[in-house]
């Protein structure tokens, strides 16, 4: 009963370790301005919404928000569409030096960004992409297909041979059988890869730090530290826009949390 | 099978070689260049900025930085990921729950907890002066500043390494412990001679990823202190990235993002020689 006790005690030292931050995030959000610089109280005596109010109305969020939304799903299309095509081909099709073009997509996916963040901003000005949201959906699409091929391509081996060879004899093209057959099969893969993806998008920051400099193109985590404050740094609002940008991720990760899991340990525990 | 793979795998091979091989083969170009974009100014100039890099002051003390930076933040991580992963390695009601918590510090962008605890580090009005009753100035001391960020670090990222060794936990048999237990090992004999060896190559994959993450870190002490007090948390990424974009020296800073990834390079080949030695 103690050794019980004592277990669900370190479990609560765990969450608490995990969410502490984020709960005090959430009391700052909820205190109005004159409350901000007094501690203790720890909790507001007159919580307001105010902050989350002038998050939307002072600040140009929404597109901010859309913006994220924007260059996170393309990305995830993107990656995942010319992932798969390769996955396919590394995992069923005839291809000389397989292992070659997973090594190289595996070496891709440890370059440090800054070690391409100066020539990538001197082409994308050249090509006039500068604060477009272009400009972050090509450079994040091509840093996110290691991670998709690799993974996609561990989906596809699991399927059977077999049944590609069966859709081939029943006169599917090479592509018919891929999208109609193998893909479906790959779903739980495919969704995996899609929220690795769409949050690495969705927290990028140095490259959208580099290429943005306007709300044209502009993303949450940019516009989160670029927050402007006339006098002093405006923390309630900040801490307001951190928790707006925190609850789809929160909720993502609740619903999502197994494939997540599983993404993320494929790679490592078998390869 | 005899269909050919060629054209599905083409976009990739294009779009890869397009957007990371040229610019890893033109920000070498650049690095051999005094180059400032903004006055249309290039020069080639040899190695030249590499000697100067040489004899940066500036240089050595990021790498310092970064290197501390790097290896208390992965031990720490390492140690602490272990610990809370041997810990909720047993069934227990709300198991998956717990997982998603820990999933969220990982999820957040690093800019978000960054600027939370730029808050909570807050000298007048943060919670963890207030805690502590203290009155330190987390940020604004050379002492207090780096370990800080190494703090925020180590909160942000140890729920990944507690995931991978929750999941090669999972996979050692557990008839292997109760044959131990049967022989009279203690628990922490059990842990010496059966779970670590069997979790050793979780332990290289979780290093190497860490390690490659944390040497190139820039997001969290670009928000938390943009390298000050007096770059004393200035780390090579953050050097090289206000070489390049504030004072738009490209050739000079170019020289220094190569420098990054020659370190990670190493880094990694190194990582890959001892986990394809372990396999063996």
């Amino acid at each position: 009963m103690i050794k019980k006790m004592g277990f669900y005690f370190l479990l609560l030292l765990v969450v608490f370790y995990c969410l502490g931050p984020i709960i005090w995030q959430v009391i700052t959000s909820f205190k109005p301005d004159t409350e901000l610089t007094a501690i203790p109280p720890i909790l507001p005596k007159h919580p307001t919404t105010a902050h989350y109010m002038a998050v939307f109305k002072k600040h140009p969020f929404l597109r901010i928000i859309g913006n994220s939304f924007i260059v996170a799903s393309s990305t995830t299309m993107f990656s995942l569409i010319i992932g798969s095509l390769s996955a396919f081909a590394l995992a069923k099709l005839k291809l000389k030096r397989k292992m070659l073009i997973l090594g190289f997509a595996l070496s891709v996916s440890i370059f440090p960004p800054i070690a391409t963040v100066s020539p990538l901003y001197i082409i994308i000005r050249s090509l006039g992409l500068r604060d477009t949201l272009w400009a972050l959906i090509i450079t994040y699409t091509t840093f996110s297909l290691p991670l998709s091929i690799w993974m996609l391509t561990n989906f596809f081996r699991q399927i059977p041979d077999e049944l590609y060879l069966a859709a081939r004899i029943d006169g599917c093209t090479p592509f018919q059988a891929f999208y109609k057959v193998l893909l479906p099969l790959c779903a739980p893969g495919i969704s995996a890869a899609a929220i690795l993806v769409f949050i690495f998008s969705w927290n990028e920051f140095l490259f959208a730090l580099t290429f943005t400099s306007t709300t044209a193109s502009r993303t949450i985590p940019v516009a989160i530290v670029l927050f402007p404050g006339l006098h002093e740094i405006p923390w309630g609002e900040i801490a307001a826009a951190t928790i707006i940008v925190i609850i789809p991720l929160i909720i993502l990760v609740i619903a999502f949390q197994k494939r997540i899991v599983e993404g993320l340990t494929a790679g490592a525990i078998k390869g | 099978m005899t269909d050919k793979g060629r054209a599905y795998i083409l976009p990739a091979i294009i779009i890869l070689l397009v957007v990371t091989i040229y610019p890893l083969i033109y920000v070498f170009y650049l690095s051999l260049h005094r180059n400032m974009p903004i006055f249309e100014i290039s020069n080639f100039i040899g190695i030249k900025n590499y000697i100067f890099l040489l004899k940066d002051e500036r240089f050595w003390n990021a790498l310092k930085n970064t290197l501390y930076f790097t290896g208390l933040s992965v031990v720490a991580e390492l140690l602490l990921g272990l610990m809370i992963a041997l810990f909720l390695d047993r069934s227990f009601k709300g198991r998956g729950m717990i997982r998603a918590i820990v999933l969220i510090p990982w999820a957040i962008p690093t800019v978000v907890s960054a600027k939370m605890w730029e808050w909570i580090y807050n000298p007048d009005f943060g919670i963890l002066n207030y805690i502590f009753g203290t009155n330190i100035n987390w940020l604004g001391s050379p002492f207090w500043a780096i370990n800080a960020a190494i703090f925020m670090d180590v909160w942000k990222t140890t729920p990944f390494a507690v995931l991978l060794f929750m999941a090669g936990l999972q996979v050692i048999p557990r008839e292997l412990y109760q044959a131990a237990r049967v022989d009279g090992a203690s628990s922490f004999q059990v842990f010496i001679h059966i779970t670590l060896p069997l979790l050793k190559p979780i332990i290289l994959v979780v290093l190497l990823f860490r390690t490659l993450d944390a040497f190139r870190v820039f997001d969290a002490i670009y928000v938390l202190t943009g390298g000050g007090p007096g770059n004393t948390t200035e780390t090579l990424s953050i050097y090289a990235y206000k070489t390049l974009f504030q004072t738009l020296q490209f050739g000079y800073g170019s020289a220094l993002s190569v420098v990054v990834f020659l370190c990670v390079g190493a880094i990694s080949l190194f990582y890959v020689k001892t986990l394809t030695k372990g396999i063996k």
